[in-house]
């Protein structure tokens, strides 16, 4: 597997690198099940949390993973409201690269503040969600929880449900899943869906009825109100009764379709507790689970191994 | 690029020839070799056949040596930081852009810190200018009391000092009321109404949308906010027999409506930016907040419609829409990134791409970036004529550069079109007479 500098994104990866990183992380999940669960594989590596926006399950997730792996962990919680926006991003990141970290997590509330980040500073950029753009370690647990299940992406239909618009969570499960053979859907209300979304290849419905017929996975999506300016659907009960997954809404799916949900959830909005709850077909802690191998692959994958080599060079 | 401004050099008192000349006249729609004879600031002869055999005795003469010679061009969208944002581009600086530019006037808009709805304003840029001796400069007053849509800026008075447009800039008017009465007002005083269409209830994106926006995350502005814009205006011109000019037309069913309502004889205009028919909204990609401007850069269809709009005539100005803005304002997310770009510097070569491509003559283009220009705002320049100023370009078409932030004399490096290879470089630019750049590759005039 080629060494990636950054990763920022899941668009452009190959097929080759999205499974050599879920292979590199399925070789954790029973280290992380083990009593004894940390390696000194980063040892001596410092990893800096950078999170602009908050998050307590990602930011866990990256901090567990990396202290697992022996990295020294420092978590920095900037709330983008007590800082003055963009200023800020670029001071912030030169100075905590002059202290020569070996790898900086970042989440940011825009768009693309995470790939101009990674312009100014040597060393080795994570992407933990940068706006609507990307949130490259959710899709890559996704995939692998659907690989451990179902043994391969390829050929699978998935359905991708909800607040499409506002969502990294979706993008990058987009490219990762087509990139990997996997058919896709959107389902959601017409005021959720992205211009021309369709022209990223996957089919559109308006109708979770026609949306999950005959679904091996059902993806639920956050509904994002705090990214919403204006408004975008009726009512939360409306949407609830339309959009939101429940027993009923499931049963046009295959009978054996997993349920994912990237977390949090807002149970009676998006999901309706039964399904969330449904031991046999819900994979939602499974997803938590793997994430943290996955981004113990990610870390290994980018800082791993031998000497990081820009960062000594700086 | 490398050339001198040359200012505080006083105008040759008697005559001067430039001959050998390809000559430019764009309002005769004609291209030949021949002279033109500049006295006391004004041009007082040209033709093809003038001075055929050799510059009479007595009179300095520039030979041209085969450049072409054009009206100066009147760029009628410039934004500086004078006053209020002084770090961005001071009229100093940005009237050396436009010499270097070849840029002989420049209409300057209102929307600084104070914005020109106030008489003082116009008459400040009017000093500055006298004191700057270089491009001529001219400035808008503002459409409306701050530049807030509201109530209508005191057209009169600012005409009277010498506004010779009125706008507000970037922000589109979106209450129809206010505009249908500048409209009206307007009438009284002749003016020029200049106004960017975009509805503003859905322009609250950041870039065009589309696939790429969505690709990016970004909200997207639907291009059909133009045109919605464009038709209600149009309405309002037909209710109030108003005088209108549309700014920065960048979309293809916009170039249709205006040019129905041109042909059913609508007293309505337009113009578009270099950008809109260099660029598409693939210059946005990776983020670069350099091609972040308003309205958005459109797809790859809405340039080619740009083109053809000003083939046929349907629209019927290039303007540069120079506006600087520094690095704290665009090294930043590209959502919170400030649009914007400069032009100045770049307006001439990447304009001759539409003659070196085929899709417009070298008179067809200067009638875009000249004397229709000139003509809408009633400025004396952009013209071949006599005893009209002697505002020219001179300029060599095919020579080759790249644009390089290193080599901008504007203040601010914010160029869309950085690293563009272009064609086409300017030899001389003269004001009233008064060469106020010459390019090294451009022999001091010799005298006679």
């Amino acid at each position: 597997m080629p060494r990636l500098p950054h990763l920022l994104g899941i668009e452009g990866l190959s097929p080759e690198t999205i499974s050599g990183l879920l292979d590199l992380s399925e070789s954790y999940i029973d280290q992380n099940r083990s009593v004894d669960k940390r390696r000194n594989l980063l040892s001596g590596r410092t990893v800096i949390n950078l999170f602009f926006e908050n998050s307590t399950r990602t930011r866990t997730s990256f901090e567990v993973a990396a202290k697992r792996l022996g990295a020294d962990v420092i978590n920095m919680d900037v709330a983008t409201s007590s800082v003055r926006k963009g200023e800020t991003l670029l001071d912030t990141a030169m100075t905590l690269n002059a202290m020569r970290p070996d790898a900086i997590v970042v989440r940011h509330s825009e768009s693309g503040a995470v790939n101009l980040l990674s312009q100014k500073v040597n060393c080795t950029v994570i992407n933990a969600g940068d706006g609507q753009h990307e949130h490259p370690t959710q899709a890559l647990l996704d995939a692998l929880t659907i690989r451990r299940r179902r043994g391969s992406l390829q050929g699978l239909e998935v359905a991708i449900c909800g607040d499409i618009m506002h969502s990294r969570v979706a993008r990058s499960n987009i490219h990762l899943l087509q990139i990997m053979g996997a058919r896709v859907r959107v389902v959601g209300p017409p005021t959720l869906m992205p211009t021309d979304i369709d022209k990223m290849g996957v089919e559109v419905h308006y109708s979770m009825r026609t949306g999950l017929k005959d679904v091996d996975i059902v993806m639920m999506l956050r509904l994002q109100t705090e990214r919403m300016q204006g408004s975008f659907v009726p009512s939360i009960s409306e949407y609830f009764r339309f959009f939101g997954l429940d027993s009923e809404k499931l049963k046009v799916a295959k009978p054996d379709a997993l349920i994912m949900h990237p977390g949090p959830m807002n149970r009676g909005v998006e999901i309706d507790s039964e399904v969330a709850d449904d031991l046999d077909r819900s994979v939602i802690h499974e997803q938590v689970e793997m994430g943290v191998a996955v981004r113990m692959a990610c870390l290994e994958a980018l800082i791993g191994g031998r000497r990081n080599s820009v960062g000594a060079a700086a | 690029m490398s050339g001198d401004i040359l200012r505080g050099v006083p105008p040759h008192a008697g005559s001067t020839a430039y001959i050998n000349a390809r000559i430019i006249d764009p309002t005769a729609g004609s291209e030949y070799t021949g002279a033109i004879l500049i006295s006391d600031g004004k041009i007082a002869d040209f033709g093809p056949n003038l001075f055929a055999s050799g510059a009479p005795y007595g009179i300095q003469s520039v030979d041209c040596r085969g450049f072409y010679l054009a009206p100066g061009i009147v760029d009628t969208r410039v934004h500086t930081g004078e006053p209020g944002e002084e770090h961005k581009e001071t009229l100093e600086s940005a009237a050396q852009a436009a010499t270097v530019g070849g840029i002989t006037s420049m209409v300057l808009l209102p929307d600084n810190e104070p914005p020109f709805d106030d008489a003082s304003l116009i008459e400040f840029v009017a000093r500055r200018a006298r004191q700057i001796k270089l491009t001529n400069m001219y400035a808008y007053g503002a459409l409306t009391v701050g530049l807030e849509g509201k109530e209508l800026a005191e057209m009169g008075l600012l005409a009277e000092a010498g506004a010779v447009g009125f706008t507000d800039a970037d922000h589109a008017v979106g209450n129809a009321q206010v505009l249908r009465r500048a409209l009206y007002y307007a009438k009284a005083f002749d003016a020029l109404i200049v106004h960017l269409p975009q509805e503003p209830t859905l322009s609250g994106g950041h870039m065009s949308s589309g696939l790429m926006a969505t690709r990016l995350g970004l909200s997207g502005i639907p291009p059909l906010a133009e045109v919605m814009m464009v038709e209600r205006d149009i309405r309002l011109v037909e209710m109030t027999g108003g005088r209108l000019h549309l700014a920065k037309i960048s979309t293809a069913e916009s170039v249709k409506v205006i040019a129905a309502a041109k042909a059913r004889g609508l007293n309505i205009t337009c113009d578009t930016a270099a950008p809109y028919f260099a660029l598409n909204d693939l210059a946005v990609g990776d983020y670069r907040t350099f091609g972040k401007l308003v309205p958005p850069l459109r797809s790859e269809s809405d340039r080619l419609a740009i083109v053809e709009g000003l083939k046929s005539g349907v629209i019927d100005a290039i303007v540069s829409d120079h506006r600087p803005q520094d690095q704290d304002s665009k090294r930043v997310p590209f959502a919170q990134a400030e649009p914007g770009g400069i032009g100045l510097e770049t307006l001439l070569p990447v304009s001759l791409e539409l003659v070196h491509n085929g899709h417009l003559t070298l008179p067809q283009l200067f009638k875009c970036l000249s004397s229709s220009p000139a003509r809408l705002f009633g400025l004396p320049g952009g013209k071949l004529a006599k005893g009209a100023p002697a505002d020219l370009v001179i300029f060599d078409s095919n020579y080759a550069w790249k644009v390089d932030r290193a080599d901008i004399w504007s203040k601010t490096k914010n160029s869309p079109f950085d690293e563009r290879p272009v064609q086409g470089r300017v030899m001389a630019t003269i004001v009233g007479g008064r060469t106020i750049y010459r390019d090294d590759h451009f022999a001091p005039a010799a005298a006679a």
